[in-house]
């Protein structure tokens, strides 16, 4: 349903040009939740910035690849077009709610916004199904609560209204971007069983961005894992948790602190700047099989299993 | 094992101000009677969601904020009322690392100055000497003396906060409280900065006192664990018996709550429902009653009291 092919987002900045996206494609099919994992600074939120068209230009501009909704290449859309997809076809939920309301419009209108652009509702009636979405996303007293500001609403519940916007007009796709990042871990719970349950209900696809590991081995199906822009290694969430092949996600799955209070293995160095990346594969210089082919070359985007792909010479 | 840090019936509220003439209409009570010791070499993991009151307790206890009530003994002397003046020397014994590494370093201070600020503040080395002083911290939390003359911009987020380590470090301080000190951290270079804690622990003989909301980091860096929910100590015990035998429903729910990095333990949750009810209103009796899934007549009335119900197992909770 959407296909992914080679993107590329690059940064034009004083320190010079950044390869944020660096030739990331992928697929996502009906329904399925596909995971992009990573740090700081890997790609995975510009990623998503870039399927909806909403990289900041300048300093940011997609120059490479294909984005493919329902077989619209959404790259080619102008921006009035694009703005039919946002919010009707694609939406993206944000990790920060506080940031990503508009703190002097009242959140009932706020939902109602994309039923009145894309499905031509009146306010009132817009208002009305705003309503019915605030409960359906489990708000307590939902008509009291449509004409309140975000102000007025707790974290949890201003995510259950960014989750109730995004899903206003039931998108095919939905991007959440650390959905549950700013959230304490029972609120966390309580919004990734939300936005679960949704999807089942009304077969929306996700791509689901963050950064911990818990959180993807309990949504995904499939997960990709970014480092430096790239791709570095995809499998389904079983074959990956079993088997990691990429030595970065071996490393990243053995720095999480678990029970026992061995000594964590740590991954050396740091995440290199993307603006002086090394040639080669980008994580040798931490890696700890690292050869000097790993240094010189560039490193393959293989299948070394049946549907499990690393970028590594070793895997 | 004598006490570095004893604390008793701590209590911390803050004035409500409202109006034109700022009245204070009432109290937030931000920490109501905190108890808990830490000795040497040992570290009491200090959890709770946001609003629960955990940073006010690391807050009080450095006399940072000033206590409401109650007492805070170091190395068995009470801190709680001494002036500026008679509190400077204690200041030296215990140290703070903050969670965000961008915002508790001077952006116009080179890391090596701000790693002798304390050294030079409370006189401790002379000038000469504290290049030398200075350059060993570096080195201890895995710098290179040549990036003391750096700016805390030239530093990554890790590197950030080991500079925030060797500043705590720096006047030998018998405790360090660390307030959420990995939360802004990435997993791989969170795994850095606990293992140098560790490894600085078991050198130094520290005490600390690690203020977190993350159970995996808690459960692998403490020793014992104290959950608050707004501003009460609900249970605290050993490290392996909060996480194999938790008692009270709250913690129940909290670990219940974190997601498991295992595809295969995916399992159908019972997911608490509802948020943390407001600091200013808690609720009467039991503050979690509103959320306990077991909660009775007597919980929405009546306070449960912390209760030793094993050896060691301290739970505040009537159906215990």
């Amino acid at each position: 349903m959407l296909v992914v092919e080679n993107l590329q987002t690059r940064f034009y900045t004083r320190a010079g040009m950044v390869k944020a996206v660096d030739g990331v494609s992928f697929t996502l099919g009906r329904g399925e939740t596909l995971a992009i994992v990573g740090e700081s600074g890997c790609g995975k939120s510009v990623t998503a910035l870039s399927l909806m068209r909403l990289v900041a230009d300048p300093p940011g501009r997609i120059v490479g690849g294909s984005v493919r909704l329902e077989g619209t290449e959404l790259l080619a859309l102008d921006e009035a077009a694009m703005r039919r997809v946002r919010g009707k076809l694609v939406s993206m939920i944000f990790q920060e709610p506080m940031t990503s309301l508009n703190p002097v419009m009242t959140i009932g209108r706020q939902i109602g916004e994309s039923l009145v652009l894309h499905e031509g509702l009146s306010r009132r009636a817009a208002l009305a199904r705003s309503v019915g979405l605030l409960q359906l996303v489990g708000i307590p007293e939902p008509a009291q609560r449509a004409r309140e500001y975000p102000h007025q609403l707790s974290g949890g519940m201003r995510q259950r209204t960014m989750i109730a916007m995004a899903l206003a007009c039931r998108p095919r796709v939905l991007i959440a971007d650390e959905p549950t990042s700013a959230l304490d871990v029972t609120i966390q719970a309580q919004i990734l069983e939300l936005i679960g349950r949704l999807q089942r209900e009304l077969g929306t696809a996700m791509i689901m961005i963050t950064h911990d590991l818990g959180v993807v081995a309990e949504t995904a199906e499939r997960v990709i894992v970014m480092y430096a822009g790239r791709k570095v290694e995809e499998a389904a969430v079983g074959e990956l948790f079993a088997r990691p092949l990429h030595p970065y996600t071996r490393g990243l799955m053995n720095s999480i602190p678990r029970r026992a209070a061995v000594r964590l293995q740590e991954i050396p160095g740091m995440v290199p700047a993307l603006s002086n990346l090394p040639p080669g594969c980008a994580f040798a210089p931490r890696c700890p099989q690292a050869s000097a082919k790993c240094r010189a070359m560039e490193i393959p985007y293989e299948e070394k299993q049946p549907g499990h792909w690393a970028a590594c010479l070793y895997a | 094992m004598p006490s570095v840090l004893e604390v008793q019936d701590l209590k911390t509220y803050f004035p409500v101000r409202k109006g034109l003439l700022r009245r204070t209409v009432g109290h937030v009570h931000a920490v109501d009677g905190v108890s808990f010791s830490i000795g040497a070499g040992e570290t009491l993991g200090l959890v709770g969601e946001s609003g629960c009151g955990k940073t006010t307790v690391g807050r009080s206890v450095l006399r940072l904020i000033e206590p409401t009530g109650g007492t805070i003994r170091l190395g068995g002397r009470d801190i709680t009322r001494l002036g500026r003046a008679e509190l400077r020397p204690f200041r030296r014994e215990m140290q703070i690392i903050f969670q965000d590494p961008f915002s508790s370093l001077n952006p116009r201070m080179r890391a090596g100055d701000i790693v002798g600020e304390p050294l030079k503040v409370h006189g401790a080395v002379p000038g000469a000497e504290r290049r030398n002083r200075v350059a060993a911290l570096f080195a201890r939390v895995g710098l290179s003396e040549a990036q003391m003359d750096n700016y805390p911009h030239q530093f990554s987020g890790g590197q950030r906060q080991r500079i925030g380590v060797a500043r705590a470090l720096a006047l030998n301080p018998k405790l360090i409280v660390g307030d959420e000190p990995v939360s802004a951290l990435d997993v791989s270079i969170q795994a850095q900065v606990i293992n140098l804690l560790t490894d600085l622990q078991r050198e130094l003989g520290l005490a600390y006192l690690f203020i977190s909301h993350n159970l995996a980091v808690v459960e692998h860096i403490s020793h014992r664990i104290a959950v608050m929910y707004l501003g009460r100590i609900v249970e605290h015990t050993d490290r392996e018996t909060l996480f194999r035998k938790p008692l009270h429903p709250y913690t129940e729910a909290l670990l219940a709550a974190v997601p498991v990095p295992d595809p295969a333990a995916r399992r159908a949750k019972r997911v608490l429902q509802g948020d943390v009810p407001s600091p200013l209103h808690p609720p009467a009796g039991c503050h979690f009653h509103t959320r306990c899934p077991y909660a009775e007549a007597r919980c929405r009335s009546e306070t449960p009291r912390l209760r030793e119900i094993e050896p060691g197992h301290h739970v505040a909770c009537h159906l215990r």
